[in-house]
């Protein structure tokens, strides 16, 4: 089980942060992840694997300033 | 009506009277970068300047344009003028002791590192949606130990109540709704808009005054 954006969510594992990413079809270009506290850089997404137990939030940016 | 400029006492006691000499101190040291000058990073600029925030560095690329003036801090003699040199004009009308640093460039990957190296909170103001996610995990990447605040979400006129401020991670901080971007008849609007920015200038507030929770 893994929380993302506060719900848990039973992923088929093992899956990357990128995987993921791909198949909720995020603009990759508009978001920040934090995965367990911290926050993910971009280059990392493509080998980071998501665990069981992990806590990621994906942080979508919408336009407006 | 001949203008008196006052001078750095009478602002500084004016200011001291308002807020206490001793969190008048701690405002007069801080250093904030607002990157974006528009509806958010113009009404953000003019709160930390009224409580005598120090040190601000303003950046922006842009000219004003005659569509800002709906929700941004700018008169009609500033269009076609840089926002970076209209906006320091006005918050030297404010207070002309404070110490304001602009550079007119459109923020990069590149640029990043160079530019925020000397502030301690930055404040990302964009309008669009790239420009804010790159400010944000450039400097999550590059300054890692830096306070920023964000915003995301402000358009329309619905409740003034879904604007919130979040913290994601110890030292990113982000404001506004999260969902409301602006579409036709639900544009970005003065009123809405000022309260986004004012929840990064609270929160900037606190952090120059040592409170982290939100």
């Amino acid at each position: 089980m893994v929380t993302i954006n506060g719900r848990e969510t039973v992923l088929e594992l093992p899956m990357t942060v990128s995987d993921y990413l791909a198949q909720k079809q995020y603009q990759i270009n508009r978001i920040a992840i934090e995965l367990n506290g911290e926050i993910l850089p971009k280059y990392q997404y493509s080998d980071t694997m998501l665990k069981d137990g992990d806590s990621m939030e994906i942080v979508s940016f919408v336009g407006g300033g | 009506m001949t203008e008196q400029k006052l001078t750095r006492e009478q602002i500084n006691a004016a200011l001291n009277e308002r807020h206490s000499p001793r969190i008048q101190s701690l405002l007069s040291k801080g250093n904030v970068a607002i990157a974006g000058l528009g509806g958010l990073g113009s009404n953000i600029a003019y709160s930390l300047a009224r409580i005598g925030v120090g040190h601000l560095h303003l950046i922006d690329f842009d000219v004003v344009d005659i569509t800002n003036l709906n929700r941004q801090q700018y008169f009609t003699r500033h269009i076609g003028l840089y926002k970076t040199d209209a906006l320091k004009s006005l918050l030297l009308d404010i207070n002309p002791y404070l110490d304001i640093h602009t550079d007119c460039v459109k923020v990069t990957e590149e640029n990043l590192a160079d530019l925020f190296r000397e502030n301690d909170i930055i404040c990302e103001a964009f309008d669009n949606p790239e420009a804010k996610a790159m400010l944000v995990n450039g400097i999550l990447e590059h300054f890692p130990e830096k306070k920023l605040v964000s915003a995301s979400g402000m358009a329309g006129y619905e409740s003034s109540n879904t604007i919130r401020t979040r913290r994601i991670t110890k030292n990113f901080y982000l404001c506004g709704d999260q969902v409301t971007e602006p579409s036709r008849g639900n544009g970005l609007m003065a009123p809405r808009v000022a309260i986004c920015a004012s929840h990064e200038a609270n929160m900037i507030t606190r952090l120059i005054l040592g409170e982290e929770d939100i």
